[in-house]
């Protein structure tokens, strides 16, 4: 069960990241896309869900990683990332209920530069009973 | 897929359906790119040990197939404002062939410069995103 403390926490990211080239050309060629000036769109789930999952495996917030299903998600893209952009992913745990055994846990995570929001995303995650 | 980015894009039209191909070496490609090595995504004996019929693909590996399509709609990746979905029912990849994502798209609204769009993705013919929508950039 996650801890009732940690719901509509903003946990800031620990570190910077800088989004390199060699991956947003990885992520680009699984889809096919020429184009690698920018990130695709769901590219930002790489660095989000890494970020989701330390925070909610944190002893503090106590979810187990291991019962986890992706139940839906969305993104919000002000600019795309691009390589050199030096970021930082804050997660909120906006609100977590419990239907029949399965926990659900809504998680926001915003990626931003020093100066500017680029991608808000959504995830819903179900952990299972 | 022709590159469009048309911007006489209007509501209710039906956009071009394309079909993408999934396989376990796809799958393979998805995990070192997106740094998701869940091995139900790759080792068929593990994926069995937790009740799936075979691999699954990773939910987000079909959001990025459609995101691609949803990027050529629009005529680039820097066009896409919104994408998202939920993940109804996994795509399952046995070892010996490929499975389709066949996506496509219906207009739903026009205005200030942007479109958005209902978005569907199947496989087998079976839905695997349910309310799948974007709005993009036209």
């Amino acid at each position: 069960m996650i801890s009732p403390d940690s719901i509509g926490r903003t946990f800031p990211g620990a570190d910077s990241i800088t989004i390199n080239q060699s991956d947003i050309d990885a992520f680009c060629a699984v889809v096919g896309e020429s184009n690698t000036s920018v990130a695709p769109p769901t590219f930002s789930i790489r660095i989000s869900l890494q970020q989701s999952e330390s925070i909610l495996t944190s002893p503090e917030v106590g979810i187990k990683w291991d019962r986890l299903v992706h139940g839906d998600q969305k993104f919000d893209i002000k600019r795309p990332l691009k390589a050199g952009d030096v970021i930082t992913c804050s997660s909120t745990i906006e609100s977590a209920r419990e239907v029949a055994g399965n926990e659900i846990i809504s998680v926001r995570s915003d990626i931003s530069t020093a100066t500017e929001l680029l991608v808000s995303s959504w995830s819903t995650l179900v952990i299972r009973a | 897929m022709v590159d469009s980015g048309d911007p006489r894009m209007i509501k209710d039209q039906i956009m071009d359906e394309h079909v993408f191909y999934i396989n376990r070496a796809l799958l393979k490609q998805y995990a070192d790119a997106s740094g998701d090595q869940n091995p139900i995504h790759q080792d068929q004996a593990f994926a069995q040990s937790v009740g799936l019929p075979d691999v699954i693909a990773h939910g987000m590996l079909t959001m990025a197939l459609v995101g691609k399509y949803v990027s050529t709609l629009a005529g680039g990746s820097e066009k896409v404002l919104e994408l998202g979905g939920r993940f109804t029912k996994p795509v399952v990849v046995p070892a010996d062939r490929e499975v389709d994502l066949t996506v496509s798209a219906t207009v739903t609204e026009v205005v200030d410069g942007k479109a958005s769009l209902s978005l569907s993705a199947t496989s087998a013919g079976v839905k695997v995103l349910g309310m799948a929508k974007a709005v993009i950039q036209i």
